[in-house]
């Protein structure tokens, strides 16, 4: 099941960039929360303040809390710890391009030391139909390597690995930017099916997806969160001129 | 904790080449001390004179005479040589490389250029021995005998084939390689802007080849050739096979002679004493700081032309 | 005017046409003494190479047969030996390039220090090699005091570290940033992230820049001269004097007698192809990228 996201007075640096400031929200459980925003924003740093990924550059650095269920991320817990919980999915479909479609999904598991084979099995298996690729791929999970795969299939490869560490969190950094139309909508589907398990966070600068999957969106400008509210509120009636300027097409 | 251990020991492996350098010079100076406090300085460039033939004794392990001279002499020679032939040919191989060759030739011509790069030294030497030389004391030198023997550079008086020149040859084929693609890889560099800003202004090509392409990447070209010379002076096998090895020095070019690598080849494994072991190794010393000089220079300067824009000293 | 431009042009396409005359005139003179080489080592190698090279021992100076299996042996002793010393740290100082160091003036100085230590003669480290192994009668590395195995097999590990160094961290910065964020965002520790992930996925360029170090040091001979020392005779103990193969077609290709000739071009042939086939091997894989089927 997924936990809630609590973020308190966020601020993040690169290098001498203040890419982030004084972020205060809380993300609900088991709901899609969008960010959008103009690109630059924040939104991308953000989403990797929650599982510690920003802190992966040398230049970069973090300030305030993150509590993910009752978890301070930035103070009861290392980093390899919490990126266990909380599931991710890049803009560009990044499957390991040495190892097969099945070692691909079972890598997370094997790497954190998981052997029993009948486990593994059905991990892959469940991940891989949670992500709406069984079918197409069953006849060769072993045969064929992640890189062979289509777009859309990569990044559907990708989902599958991050849930088969079964997190609490996915986030989603533009997970459909690179892909098709086809692919694209087969991702969307997917995030609805998700919501149920997983509390969803998803970064997108198309205003119609946020509208399509969310149920909560955020408006991000310059390091800072203009507006965040119930996504019907956001695109019909949004209470900052900023966030009315942004999804009526003015800037961005 | 397992992640800082691993990183530690990944740090170790990585120092682990300093400590290398440092081991093996301080090995050096540490060998060399013997001959070092004996000789100083003078050790590289004054010899004794035989009071019996008044000749200078270079080089006589049963008295305890040692100097350097006609190591440091005939290393120095056989390199200048190696690189007067290699030079011309390497840039020219460069130039037909990245301008002018036919996409199809480019990857086996630079195959056949790596080939030349990994033959052992002692497979080179061996091809020496017993086609090289008889090739140059047949053909080659009798030639330059005919032609330039009034210089006094050409002298007839060493029929064996052997000697500095037969080592500029040899020398001048192991560097080639090494030379050429370096000097490739700076010309790679050097952007196409560059090359269509001269052709528009209705260069040929090879005055856009010289425009643009060499002046440009010249720097890096004199690195590529300084590091093809760290390689010559401390070439070894090839060399001590086709020298002639005699410890002396001569203006002929066509004469037997010495390099530091050789006498420590020929002479190390069985020194007649400590004066003479430390003697040799203070010529492996010598070479060590020499080659650490040229390859730190070399290295700076086609780093200088790879890294970023084309240097821009007009 | 009209006549003295035209003559301009004309002097101009004829240095056109003289550069590239030298240009194609010095590619033939580069390629020309490696054919030379090539066909003499093939023709003069095959034709003394047989059954004897590889099954016995060299005869005594003078009489004819014999052949160098000893020193095959022996090649293959000192080569385990650098290996082992050569292999871990190279890719262990790589690793640390590529994944830790990078842009720190920590891994830079490493980096220059790595492409400079790979200038020195192979010579000097024979010396060194003699000095701190074969002449000291006490020291805290075993085997010393004599010559031996072991000292020539340090010499040439030495030597393979700076080249195993530098093609492991060219080619883990050839594995996409990506790959290493998938990795992280699984929530997998750095170490198991770089092993089995970066590690993993460069691995053909990895095992082949290793091959190719290995190559490299299969044909020293000098480093050898005054650690190895050579031996006519069988033995495989690191603590005593150990043939190997360019050390004998050195001592062959000098000596007087015609059947040893025979038996330096054989072993040349020998040495040559395992490191053509090294060197083809890595232009092969290079070429076709450290990611199969990554886009």
């Amino acid at each position: 099941m997924g936990v809630g996201i609590e973020v308190i007075n966020l601020n993040a640096w690169y290098g001498t960039n203040h890419t982030l400031q004084d972020i205060n929200l809380h993300i609900p459980a088991n709901q899609a929360t969008a960010l959008i925003g103009p690109s630059g924003c924040g939104k991308s740093t953000f989403v990797r303040c929650l599982n510690r990924m920003h802190e992966t550059n040398p230049i970069a650095r973090v300030t305030g809390t993150v509590r993910i269920g009752d978890l301070d991320i930035y103070e009861d817990a290392k980093p390899v710890q919490i990126r266990r919980r909380v599931g991710m999915v890049f803009q560009r479909p990044n499957p390991f391009p040495t190892m097969s479609i099945y070692d691909n999904v079972a890598s997370g598991l094997k790497l954190n030391g998981y052997t029993n084979r009948r486990v593994l099995d059905e991990i892959v298996e469940r991940s891989l139909k949670n992500s709406a690729l069984w079918e197409e791929v069953k006849d060769d999970l072993k045969k064929k390597s992640g890189a062979s795969l289509s777009g859309g299939q990569q990044q559907r490869l990708c989902i599958a690995r991050a849930l088969a560490v079964d997190p609490e969190v996915l986030l989603m950094d533009e997970p459909a930017s690179a892909l098709d139309p086809v692919s694209t909508s087969k991702i969307e589907d997917l995030i609805f099916e998700l919501k149920s398990q997983y509390t969803i966070v998803i970064v997108t600068h198309n205003m119609q997806q946020a509208a399509r999957v969310a149920e909560k969106t955020g408006f991000f400008l310059n390091g800072r969160m203009v507006e965040f509210d119930s996504t019907h509120k956001i695109f019909t009636n949004p209470s900052d001129k900023r966030t009315e300027d942004y999804i009526t097409g003015r800037f961005g | 904790m397992a992640d800082k251990g691993f990183e530690w020991l990944m740090v170790l492996c990585a120092l682990s080449i300093f400590a290398i350098v440092v081991l093996i010079a301080s090995e050096l100076v540490k060998g060399s001390n013997l001959s070092w406090n004996q000789f100083g300085f003078d050790f590289f460039y004054k010899s004794v004179i035989d009071s019996y033939t008044k000749l200078p004794n270079y080089w006589d392990p049963v008295n305890g005479h040692f100097s350097a001279l006609p190591f440091v002499y005939g290393t120095l020679v056989s390199s200048f040589l190696g690189l007067l032939m290699a030079v011309p040919l390497a840039v020219g191989l460069a130039v037909f490389l990245t301008e002018m060759c036919p996409p199809v030739l480019r990857g086996p011509l630079a195959f056949i250029t790596e080939l030349l790069a990994a033959i052992p030294s002692v497979i080179y030497g061996l091809w020496a021995v017993f086609v090289l030389v008889p090739l140059l004391r047949e053909y080659v030198n009798p030639m330059l005998i005919k032609l330039f023997g009034w210089t006094g550079f050409f002298g007839d008086d060493n029929p064996s084939g052997l000697g500095y020149f037969a080592a500029g040859v040899i020398l001048a084929i192991m560097i080639l390689p090494i030379i050429s693609s370096l000097t490739r890889e700076v010309m790679t560099a050097v952007p196409n802007s560059q090359r269509e800003a001269a052709l528009a202004l209705g260069a040929t090509r090879w005055e856009m080849i010289w425009i643009s392409v060499i002046r440009n990447a010249r720097i890096g070209i004199v690195g590529a050739i300084i590091l093809g010379l760290g390689r010559a002076l401390g070439e070894t096998m090839a060399v001590t096979m086709v020298i002639g090895n005699s410890p002396g020095i001569y203006r002929s070019l066509l004469a037997n002679g010495t390099t530091m690598a050789s006498v420590i080849a020929n002479e190390y494994a069985e020194a007649s004493n400590d004066l003479h072991r430390s003697a040799l190794t203070e010529i492996g010393l010598a070479l060590f700081f020499v080659t650490i000089i040229v390859n730190a220079a070399a290295r700076l300067l086609v780093w200088a032309v790879t890294r970023g824009a084309p240097a821009r000293v007009q | 005017m009209r006549s003295e431009r035209k003559v301009w042009s004309r002097i101009r396409t004829l240095t056109d046409g003289a550069a590239t005359g030298l240009a194609v005139l010095s590619t033939v003179l580069v390629v020309a003494p490696l054919v030379a080489i090539f066909v003499y080592l093939i023709y003069k190698g095959a034709s003394s190479l047989s059954l004897d090279f590889f099954t016995k021992i060299p005869k005594p100076e003078g009489e004819s047969g014999g052949g160098m299996a000893n020193a095959i042996v022996g090649s293959a002793v000192l080569l385990a030996v650098s290996s082992a010393i050569g292999i871990p740290i190279g890719i262990g100082g790589g690793i640390f390039l590529a994944e830790f160091g990078r842009g720190t003036k920590l891994a830079n100085a490493i980096r220059f220090t790595a492409d400079v230590l790979n200038g020195v003669p192979s010579i000097v480290m024979g010396v060194a090699a003699y000095a701190l192994i074969v002449s000291p009668q006490k020291s805290f590395l075993p085997f010393t005091g004599h010559f031996s195995a072991f000292s020539g097999g340090v010499a040439l590990g030495i030597m393979m570290i700076p080249t195993v160094c530098r093609t492991t961290e060219e080619m883990l910065l050839m594995v996409p940033n990506a790959v290493r964020e998938a990795a992280l965002a699984l929530g997998v520790p750095n170490w198991r992230s770089v092993l089995s992930i970066t590690v993993k996925t460069a691995s053909p360029g990895i095992i082949t820049g290793c091959m190719l170090a290995f190559a490299r040091v299969a044909g020293e001979t000098a480093p050898l001269l005054f650690t190895a020392l050579g031996n006519q005779f069988w033995s495989t103990s690191l603590n005593e004097p150990i043939a190997a193969l360019p050390l004998q077609i050195y001592v062959y290709a000098i000596s007087p007698y015609d059947d040893q000739h025979r038996l330096a071009w054989a072993g040349a042939l020998v040495l040559i192809v395992l490191i053509v086939a090294a060197v083809a091997l890595v232009r092969y894989v290079t070429s076709r990228g450290v990611l199969k089927g990554a886009s």
